[in-house]
């Protein structure tokens, strides 16, 4: 799942440093993410994951790192078993 | 406490009313034509203490409410735009300071001294070579031995000759990307404005708002802890957002108020009969009430979320208080040309007591600060993704 994230940052991202490079837990604003290219992550992790983000997920946080967006997704794409029980 | 509050607040909010009525308005005329500063009306804010208005009490400050600050702006505004616009822009400062710097044992000095000097703060975010994008910057502070240096091309710094400090937003480091902004505090004796243009405007002339390169050198302990990124989306953009929509309301409210007088006058003249253009009075006072209501309704929610840095992140709020400017910016042109439709020529004329030339002037600023355009992209693109209504 995180080479899925690495993927689509290197897509869509545009950071100012190689996304191989970057630690799960480093501060992807601190490498350039805008809050325009925000939503064009977004976008393409939503393609990626076949999932799209809730309103309450629209946050600055839900993007910060590779793991906050790990998480995100995991909640995501769990949420429909977890809905089921 | 919140009787002592509201009763401090309250007499703020008098001040305000006539610091305008007495000073701001027989100046505001002059300070327009000259295009000079309102240096009489912050001659007395400063007197009054109302530079310190939203400092909290504990730093020796008024500690009034953003709704407290919303009401002064109109007020101001009412009666000499350009007192509105520095007081909202300074106000802006002072909230960034207090919401993002008390934690730096610098700045809770800091905030002492400017409760006591009733210091005037100015801005310094725009750059040329960004496009219009506060939130990128070219400049980068340059740390050295415990000080930053600090170079920034300013298209324009608002009352820049006239303030004791100015808060500038830089790159955190020199290799650093452009939206990885802090902001700097830079004092009157650390910082020099070389001027690159002149302001000789439209409207808001009072602003004195030409164009610098400002230079400074400044202890590192003047860099705000935080990053700018969330000083901006918690504080500078909804705060700035409220205030100058406010103080929009401000300029509204004097030319329906010129309105009201012309017809009151006309239907004097003529006793028991309604006056052809009081249809077009109901209208522009429904108008007014709508523009109060989005300011209201807008200070409600900041302040409802104030404590939570996270709802203040939310794309939701960013898009409400997006609206709430292109809302209220496209008002408060509306209406000042009501209320010339109302006063006719006597609206028209500069000579007049209904004359509406200069608050039409101010009115047409409000869509072009922090262009209309690029905010309805940003919330275009927001809603790509967006689906709360």
């Amino acid at each position: 799942m995180v080479e899925k994230i690495r993927d689509t940052l290197r897509q869509y991202a545009r950071l100012n440093r190689d996304v191989s490079a970057i630690s799960e837990d480093a501060d992807l604003y601190a490498f350039g993410l805008t809050s325009h290219a925000t939503v064009n992550l977004m976008l393409g992790l939503e393609d990626a994951f076949q999932v799209e983000f809730p309103e309450r997920m629209l946050r600055r946080r839900t993007f910060e790192t590779i793991a906050n967006i790990r998480e995100s997704i995991e909640e995501l794409t769990s949420g429909q078993t977890a809905s089921a029980s | 406490m919140p009787i002592t509050v509201m009763s401090r607040s309250f007499s703020a909010l008098e001040k305000a009313q006539q610091i305008g009525l007495e000073i701001a308005a027989p100046n505001a005329d002059a300070v327009d034509k000259d295009a000079r500063f309102p240096s009489e009306a912050f001659d007395a804010l400063r007197t009054e203490r109302m530079l310190g208005i939203f400092i909290p009490p504990e730093y020796g400050g008024g500690g009034c409410s953003i709704a407290d600050l919303s009401a002064i702006c109109t007020t101001l505004g009412q009666y000499c735009s350009a007192t509105g616009m520095v007081f909202a822009m300074h106000q802006i400062q002072i909230a960034c300071l207090v919401r993002h710097a008390r934690n730096s044992q610098f700045f809770a000095a800091y905030l002492a001294e400017l409760a006591d000097t009733q210091a005037l703060i100015a801005s310094a975010t725009s750059e040329i070579g960004v496009g219009g994008d506060v939130r990128s910057s070219v400049c980068a502070v340059e740390r050295d031995n415990g000080s930053f240096a600090i170079r920034k091309q300013a298209p324009v710094i608002s009352y820049g000759e006239h303030a004791d400090a100015i808060l500038a937003t830089a790159r955190s480091s020199p290799d650093a990307p452009p939206s990885d902004q802090v902001l700097t505090l830079l004092k009157r004796e650390e910082f020099t404005l070389t001027r690159t243009s002149g302001w000789d405007t439209l409207g808001f002339r009072g602003t004195c708002s030409p164009g610098f390169v400002l230079s400074a050198i400044a202890p590192e302990d003047h860099i705000l802890p935080v990053s700018y990124a969330e000083i901006s989306s918690q504080t500078m953009l909804p705060v700035s957002h409220i205030l100058w929509a406010s103080l929009w309301v401000g300029i509204a409210t004097a030319a329906v108020g010129r309105a009201r007088a012309y017809i009151r006058a006309e239907a004097r003249k003529n006793p028991g009969k309604t006056p052809a253009a009081s249809v077009r009075l109901a209208e522009v006072v429904s108008k007014l009430q709508g523009m109060r209501a989005v300011v209201n309704d807008s200070v409600r929610d900041y302040e409802g979320i104030m404590g939570d840095p996270d709802a203040l992140s939310a794309m939701n709020f960013a898009i409400r208080m997006n609206n709430l400017k292109l809302n209220c910016s496209t008002a408060v042109v509306d209406i000042v040309g009501h209320a010339m439709l109302i006063c006719g020529m006597s609206g028209y004329r500069e000579d007049s007591k209904f004359s509406l030339g200069r608050l039409l002037r101010d009115a047409y600023g409000a869509a072009l600060m922090i262009n209309n355009d690029r905010i309805y992209g940003a919330n275009a693109a927001m809603l790509l993704v967006s689906k709360d209504d």
